[in-house]
């Protein structure tokens, strides 16, 4: 897809011109914003690191919604018990079947993405408002599913499912190497075209992945993880251990990180996911699939007509959707050590995610990045209004915890549609242009 | 099925479903005339009842001098809800015309939002039991069941009626039948019929669309406060009155979308089922009072999307 590019800004080859951080001071810039947003638990407070974490996953989320309503067009009231679906499932495997996080949010992505499955059922017949019906019923029915009383040992019943245990990550240092080299040996056979390269790397990647897991889970059915003291990763102990193995090769012990004092792990895990879904969504977008969702979505009959077989992409957007959400979710689950409807996962959470998306912008893939950040600072602004008045007026201080959550989100929502109804993300590019473009013109 | 219930289930569903279906009128008459999904109406709802509760003087935290007997209270709380639905068309959804339907529905979903943390700000987040109700909630007709003879079905030999769920029950027949004779019969809902079905032909035969817009949302003010003050007798005020009156649009949907006797049968076949499901024997049937509407809604989008009364849409590129 060409983007208009200003003169002077030339690319060299075909991989630059599809990349998707095109120049290398993108790359310092994007490695640098990383490093300081997975380093926020040592530098941040706590509550910062929390909403840093919060907004990962909700971007997630976002961006899964966004491929179902900003590109297909389809309006989804269910993003947040799709969420529920995914935490449910995550939590249901690491306790159930002593998952890793690495295995078990992928299964329940794509648990959840075959309840969304479900619930796109009805778009074959149906758009727009009934659509939108559909995915509200969904909303209603998963909640209460998860509250009946019959599966409360499974899912916790109304109190929500606490005491989700991946608590703590081993890391096989020797494997853990293994794995990163065969994995860099495969991605360059595939770039350089070397299938020996690629397979042979792949192939190795796979069986040292299938121990390496093997080997978590089995020392997570043994090991009581509650009595083991908590690790730094950065501690200076572990490195002299570190140096141990890589010079002799011996010891292949591992090393367990007890994760319940480390906000700095669920954090790099939530962005590092955020980094994966953010590559995921705009491949998805500049690609075939995404060039036949925005078509369903200016036109459906157009696109039908042009051959674009409707039912399998809106359910493809829908699977894609719910299994972001499901990423979502478990992340959330993990990270709250929780999840159950006592945690939100409401109505209003689906509403939210739509505002969000709104404000950011709908079909761009900025989006999902300022809505979220912009209504999550919204939001801790009105926590932050409404005890600070409630001090004023002790008189009416429940009122006032309470209500400006909504008000606000409500205002900012309904502003932003009569004002900027493309959201922040037109904004943003209107400026790019206009900085382009400085002195000269507007 | 438990059916010695059964009976008692039945009129309850329908004294219930009653109030749904003038609910859903008011969803009906916005789509009609202006194609606007309203989903703040749930809220406009209970926003009525809380101000019919607050001039009926229910907050009696001594500040406020008002203090009405309730049918002037419902008379202000209605006049204050029509100037609500003006301000709402003028400054929120006309800005919003030949916008998409997203745009239009979230719109709705904002103010929603809004009115749920005013009403939050101004009238506190405890739920209030003392709505004045004529009726006491223990008043109730019996009327005796002859027993089936032969049948291995037993019914309870009495249904009770109580005097609340009568009262709304005929309240919403009357407001119903009066809305729908004023929608058939005089000028003002012909103009609004005809703008429902083509704007641009309405406006060229000289009938003032903005007004008619306008005067919808009034009208869905009035019929939001009604319903809202209805619902409140039964269940007393709350924020939560909101997400009871989110069942009218599984209603309307069964009824098909733009008919006004369809609104009234989905809001009937709606209560009906979330009280039936309350006589079921496994107890989970029996918990699923709140989503058996979805569930109906489910089943109907696949079998019969477009409603029982609705028309198939013929869509042209």
């Amino acid at each position: 897809m060409a983007v208009l590019r200003p003169a002077g800004d030339f690319d060299r080859s075909y991989e630059q011109d599809m990349g998707i951080v095109r120049q290398r001071w993108q790359l310092f810039l994007l490695l640098g914003a990383i490093l300081l947003a997975c380093s926020a638990a040592f530098w941040g407070e706590a509550r910062f690191v929390f909403n840093l974490n919060r907004l990962a996953y909700l971007i997630i989320a976002l961006q899964g919604l966004n491929i179902l309503t900003g590109y297909t067009g389809q309006i989804s009231l269910g993003q947040a018990a799709f969420m529920l679906v995914g935490g449910y499932a995550s939590g249901l495997l690491a306790i159930h079947l002593s998952l890793p996080i690495y295995l078990s949010i992928p299964l329940a992505a794509l648990i959840t993405g075959c309840v969304g499955l479900l619930f796109g059922l009805p778009s074959l017949r149906v758009k727009g408002f009934y659509l939108a019906m559909a995915t509200l019923a969904a909303q209603f029915i998963i909640p209460w599913l998860t509250r009946q009383p019959r599966f409360s040992t499974w899912l916790g019943g109304t109190k929500g499912f606490i005491d989700i245990p991946t608590t703590f990550l081993t890391v096989f240092p020797l494997l853990l190497l293994i794995l990163i080299a065969a994995g860099i040996v495969a991605y360059v056979g595939w770039y350089t075209q070397r299938p020996q390269f690629q397979w042979g790397g792949l192939a190795v990647f796979l069986i040292t992945g299938v121990i390496y897991s093997a080997w978590d889970i089995s020392l997570r059915r043994t090991v009581n993880i509650a009595g083991l003291p908590p690790t730094d990763l950065f501690a200076a102990g572990h490195l002299k251990a570190f140096i141990t193995v890589l010079t002799t090769g011996v010891p292949m012990r591992a090393w367990i990180i007890s994760l319940r004092e480390l906000p700095t792990y669920y954090l790099s895990v939530s962005l590092i996911t955020l980094l994966l879904s953010t590559i995921l969504t705009i491949n998805i977008t500049r690609s075939r699939l995404g060039r036949a969702l925005i078509a369903i979505r200016d036109n459906d009959l157009a696109a039908e007509l042009l051959g674009v077989n409707l039912f399998q992409y809106k359910l493809r957007a829908f699977f894609i959707a719910a299994f972001l959400a499901g990423v979502a979710g478990a992340l959330r689950a993990h990270s709250e050590r929780g999840v159950g409807t006592e945690f939100g996962y409401s109505l209003r959470e689906s509403i939210l995610f739509l505002g969000m998306l709104v404000i950011g912008g709908l079909g761009t893939n900025l989006g999902p990045y300022l809505g979220g950040a912009f209504v999550i600072a919204v939001e801790d602004f009105a926590l932050w209004l409404g005890p600070e008045l409630a001090l004023i007026f002790p008189t009416r201080s429940a009122e006032l915890q309470s209500s400006f959550r909504p008000i606000f989100f409500g205002l900012v929502l309904v502003l932003f549609l009569i004002f900027e109804p493309r959201g922040l993300a037109h904004r943003w590019m209107l400026l790019k242009a206009s900085w382009r473009l400085r002195p000269f013109a507007r | 099925m438990n059916w010695i219930l059964v009976p008692q289930q039945l009129v309850n569903g329908l004294m219930y479903g009653g109030t749904l279906a003038l609910i859903a009128l008011g969803i009906v008459l916005i789509y009609k005339s202006s194609e606007v999904f309203n989903f703040a109406y749930g809220h406009m709802l209970m926003l009525g009842a809380f101000l019919t509760w607050w001039f009926a003087g229910g907050a009696r935290t001594g500040n406020e001098p008002i203090s009405l007997p309730l049918g002037w209270a419902i008379v202000a709380a209605v006049l204050v809800s029509v100037l609500l639905g003006f301000l709402i068309e003028r400054l929120a959804l006309r800005p919003m015309a030949g916008q998409p339907l997203l745009a239009i529905v979230l719109m709705t979903l904002g103010l929603s939002q809004i009115f749920e943390g005013s009403v939050n700000l101004l009238f506190g987040v405890t739920p209030k039991g003392n709505f004045p109700s004529p009726f006491s909630p223990s008043d109730a007709y019996t009327i005796p069941v002859p027993p089936v003879d032969g049948e291995s079905i037993v019914f309870l030999d009495r249904i009770q009626i109580g005097h609340t769920r009568l009262a709304t029950f005929v309240v919403a027949v009357v407001a119903a039948a009066i809305f729908m004779l004023f929608f058939q019969y005089t000028k003002i809902g012909l103009a609004m019929r005809a703008t429902s079905e083509n704007h641009e032909l309405a406006r060229s035969l000289g009938i003032k669309v903005p007004r008619i817009f306008a005067l919808s949302w009034a009208i869905a003010g009035i019929t939001a406060t009604l319903g809202g003050v209805l619902l409140a007798t039964l269940s007393g005020v709350s924020v939560n009155l909101a997400a009871v009156a989110l069942v009218a649009f599984p209603a309307i949907l069964l009824g098909g979308l733009e008919s006004f006797p369809g609104a009234i049968i989905g809001g009937l076949l709606v209560g009906l089922a979330t009280e039936i499901v309350k006589a079921a024997t496994v107890v989970e049937v029996r918990n699923s009072a709140d989503i058996a509407p979805y569930v109906l809604l489910l089943i109907f989008l696949l079998l019969r999307p477009e409603g029982i009364f609705g028309r198939h849409r013929i869509e042209r590129i």
